[in-house]
């Protein structure tokens, strides 16, 4: 199976045509000695063969489907309507490629639009792009823009240690060439006060997440005041889903937002493809990176919907763009925008509800429980920590056998807290499920 | 089919009106912390049927390869076969966490180590990461990964970073973000790198070259091996670009011609769609010299069971988790249906598919060099007095076809660059002619035809100056 369409009386033909005896011969200019390569590949399977093989490695996994599920910490079990995948399956959507000439792709291009638009409000900034990779390197992203912002005068990057760390990984990465660099966040003590007072006229930006890595909504109230009084700019990391109940950033004063969409109607994936949201000011709007889709006229006097302000992108500025990226996450903004425009202003409201009274509701019940404590300071959404009578891992472990995905093992990631699990609700859970877990973690205690 | 002008969202909006269907909350309530809640989300209200009716209007106003000829230059429009959307949904893939223990997922790590395996085999090279997520993240990575090497050997005087005019934009652009300089080699009059200006550039300041093989003018260099050569004896490395993969599979190896490092383009050569801009995935290959560097966690086998591994001195995490998982199981699909044969079949009619248009097209579209091309090849557009590319593009709109690539590669003036790939047909590629020589015709009888086309679409031609000049990116109500 090839879903090559030439017969041999084509390829015949079409070689005559050409003036050449065999294909073979179209590679001559290939170096003689790489010529030809045998691939030893397995051989090649039918669709049936392949389904039944993809089948067998899909079900050696354990899945959200089948076990209670309380790990988030980055990636969400929140409920997709069939409405999201049936709708952004069409094919029309998926495999056309980016609307590069605008008459043809009106159906992306508005379905873009209005995901910026929805975006928009939700954020409260005034404009978001058509997305990056996921929220890791929306935030990479955002840290480059601010340090470019300031012309390169400014090349320090504050950030908090309760973003994300493997978003704190992402960033380094990204700028390993360039002399900024990541500070803050060494010390995982450091809370806002402590970055306040890093501020000074070399800062390009401060970066915060809320809901945080830990689950807890930042104090950043008036924050943004003391960022811009240093010349910085304030970025805000955000759980779209906890917009639906929570004020947007935009309060707060941000000069740049980005999130992880995964939440909004796209499943885990094993961690991909995901969505990168990525807003900012109107001040701001020519040093954003990424594609961007602008409402315009055609020569009717009609509204249509073209890419612009390609000014900063690299297919035009090459070498000078505000970034490399080319391929987004088109098909999971659309998703996203079908999933808002599904939930609607009441719905999403009704997730964030049911997220924050459940997560509360399951806290209270397992700070009851001998040995448990709820350590979270501040106020939380979905997601908070439990300090375990053991070793988290142990308990996960024991949990696991009762097909319980209890949360996230903070060990894994910081050595120093072995017994802190960082427990995730959503609307998914019922009261059923979140009984049953706060048995299960007496039982283990 | 006439088709109205289809309201945003926001314009259908009505008060009341709902798509979502949520459980009742079956636990008490917690009181709302106040001062930090918002008023109401000006979010759209609509009824599920007009929801559907939306988006189903709007799919159909795009052209897609579902719907279309899509010969777009440089992006191997070729057919996503549905077998691979079968197993992307699979609720074993789909449902599973990136921080699930790895004793719960053998089956997700099983996958990634094959299709690693099946890259390695496919490319030459010695390992793979498949942490991208795009072709200019893959680039991105390769870039650092460069630097990473000469770092590590403490050769820290390389900062030029050598790009041929016709390379794609994101090349520059990923030399920039990781702190190079980018330096332009021209093009010689066959369309290879010209050997003589690279041998000129050629110092102990180079840190490689990034080459796209075949190139964006679809032509395979014929002096690869000198090339490399000469940028190895410099001290520097080589990048491949794999953006045009879908020529060399089964007929090259890049890792076999001496590349040192290459990102595949998944959504491009391995079937998995293009998504109207993404998701797309952008694995890297490297020879043996990077393969400590490559980013990472990547998987490993050790007997039957898998794990992650970071590679010694990786240049570290590109994103969270662990890449776009979905595409690589549209990939995997692709390629265990293939094996070698499929493969090179693939390569063989791409390859046969291009040559036929150029051989068809050429007297009355220029191809600039008279050699035979690989999966793709470029011609110009002003085959008439007055008449541009772009004109051509639009009025193949008319005609059913989605354009080509227009005005790129830039070393090119009017370019107009066509990929068939190899899923097309004779028949469909025949018509494709009988457009453009129509068209032709059109440009020297009745310019006028094509400087308003296209007829026959939602909206014609859109004001874009206008678009960047006063920017609307939100609807304003």
């Amino acid at each position: 199976m090839t879903y090559v369409a030439n017969t041999t009386a084509d390829q015949q033909a079409m070689l005559e045509a050409i003036g050449v005896e065999a294909v073979e011969t179209l590679f001559n200019v290939v170096p003689e000695a790489a010529r030809f390569p045998r691939l030893n590949l397995p051989r090649p399977l039918s669709e049936m063969e392949a389904l039944a093989e993809l089948a067998r490695m899909a079900e050696a996994n354990v899945d959200a489907h089948h076990y209670l599920w309380f790990l988030g910490a980055g990636a969400y079990n929140h409920f997709v309507p069939s409405v999201v995948p049936q709708l952004q399956m069409r094919s029309e959507f998926y495999t056309a490629y980016t609307p590069y000439q605008p008459e043809a792709s009106q159906g992306t291009l508005q379905a873009i639009f209005e995901y910026q638009s929805m975006l928009a409000e939700l954020t409260g900034m005034a404009v978001v792009n058509a997305s990056h990779y996921d929220g890791a390197t929306a935030l990479a992203e955002a840290a480059i823009m601010s340090v470019n912002a300031a012309r390169g005068n400014r090349p320090k990057i504050l950030v908090s240690p309760n973003v994300h760390p493997q978003y704190r990984e992402v960033m380094r990465t990204y700028l390993q060439g360039t002399p900024f660099t990541v500070t803050g966040d060494e010390n995982p003590a450091h809370d806002l006060d402590a970055l306040k007072e890093m501020l000074d006229e070399k800062t390009a930006c401060l970066i915060v997440q809320s809901p945080n890595f830990f689950g807890e909504l930042e104090a950043v109230d008036r924050l943004a005041e003391a960022v811009h009084a240093a010349g910085a700019l304030f970025i805000m990391h955000i759980d779209p889903i906890s917009l639906g109940l929570f004020k947007p950033p935009s309060h707060y004063g941000a000069d740049i937002v980005t999130g992880e969409g995964q939440s909004l109607g796209n499943n885990l994936n094993f961690g991909g493809p995901y969505l990168g949201i990525f807003a900012t000011t109107q001040k701001l709007i020519r040093k954003m990176p990424g594609r961007v889709v602008g409402q315009t006229t055609d020569t009717n006097g009609r509204r249509g919907y073209v890419l612009t302000l390609s000014t900063r992108e690299q297919h035009i500025r090459r070498e000078k763009a505000t970034s490399n990226i080319c391929t987004n996450q088109g098909l999971v903004a659309l998703g996203a925008a079908i999933y808002l425009a599904a939930m609607g202003k009441q719905g999403l409201r009704r997730v964030a509800e049911l997220c924050y009274h459940k997560a509360h509701y399951t806290a209270a019940e397992i700070d009851k429980l001998n040995g448990y404590a709820v350590i979270n300071q501040r106020p939380f959404f979905k997601e908070f920590v439990v300090r375990c009578p053991k070793p988290a891992l142990k308990i996960a472990q024991q949990l696991n056998q009762q097909k319980i995905l209890p949360g996230y093992v903070l060990s894994r990631r910081f050595p120093d807290r072995p017994h802190d699990l960082l427990v995730c609700v959503t609307e998914m859970n019922s009261k059923a499920q979140i009984d049953r877990l706060v048995t299960a973690l007496s039982e283990a205690a | 089919m006439w088709q109205a002008p289809e309201p945003l969202l926001f314009e259908m909006s009505s008060p009341g009106r709902t798509a979502f269907s949520l459980p009742e909350l079956d636990v008490p309530e917690t009181p709302l912390p106040p001062a930090l809640i918002r008023d109401e989300v000006n979010l759209p209200e609509i009824s599920e049927l007009e929801l559907v009716r939306h988006y189903l209007r709007l799919s159909q106003k795009n052209f897609s390869i579902d719907s279309h000829f899509y010969p777009l230059g440089s992006c191997t429009m070729k057919y996503n076969p549905k077998v691979n959307e079968a197993a992307a949904a699979m609720a074993g893939f789909a449902r599973t966490h990136p921080f699930q223990p790895e004793t719960m997922v053998q089956g997700n790590l099983e996958l990634m180590y094959r299709l690693q395996e099946a890259l390695k085999e496919i490319s030459g090279f010695a390992g793979i990461s498949l942490q991208p997520a795009a072709g200019a993240h893959g680039e991105f990575a390769g870039v650092l990964m460069m630097r990473a090497y000469h770092l590590a050997r403490g050769d820290t005087g390389r900062t030029k970073m050598l790009i041929p005019d016709s390379a794609h934009g994101t090349n520059p652009a990923s030399v920039a973000m990781s702190g190079f300089q980018a330096v332009e080699i021209p093009s010689d009059e066959r369309g290879n790198v010209d050997l003589e200006a690279l041998k000129a550039v050629c110092d102990h300041t180079v840190v490689g070259l990034m080459l796209t093989n075949p190139n964006t003018l679809g032509l395979f260099e014929e002096q690869i091996s000198e090339v490399i050569d000469t940028i190895h004896a410099c001290g520097g490395l080589v990048y491949g670009d794999g953006a045009n993969l879908n020529a060399l599979m089964g007929v090259a190896r890049p890792g076999g011609l001496g590349f040192d490092v290459m990102h595949f383009n998944l959504h491009k050569t391995f079937t998995t769609p293009h998504g109207g801009g993404g998701p797309g995935s952008g694995p890297v290959g490297v020879n043996q010299k990077l393969l400590a560097f490559l980013p990472g966690p990547i998987v490993g086998r050790e007997g039957e069971a898998y794990q992650f591994v970071m590679p010694p001195k990786s240049i570290g995490r590109l994103k969270a988790f662990h890449g776009n998982f979905g595409m690589l199981i549209r990939a995997l699909t692709y390629i265990m249906m293939m094996g070698e044969a499929g493969l090179r079949e693939v390569t063989f009619n791409a390859v046969l598919n291009a040559n036929y248009l150029k051989a068809r097209l050429e007297k009355l579209y220029p191809v600039k060099y008279n050699r035979p091309c690989m999966h793709e090849f470029v011609a110009a557009g002003n085959i008439a007095e007055g008449v541009h590319t772009m004109d051509i593009a639009k009025r193949l709109i008319d005609y059913g076809f989605h354009p080509p690539t227009v005005y790129f590669p830039l070393i090119v003036h009017e370019a107009l660059m066509i990929e068939p790939t190899e899923t097309e047909s004779k028949e469909t590629l025949d018509a494709f002619v009988d457009a453009l020589v129509k068209i032709a015709e059109e440009a020297r009888e009745n310019p006028d035809l094509l400087h308003t086309a296209p007829h026959h679409t939602p909206v014609t031609r859109l004001d874009e100056v206008n678009a960047a000049r006063k920017p609307v990116l939100c609807y304003r109500g």
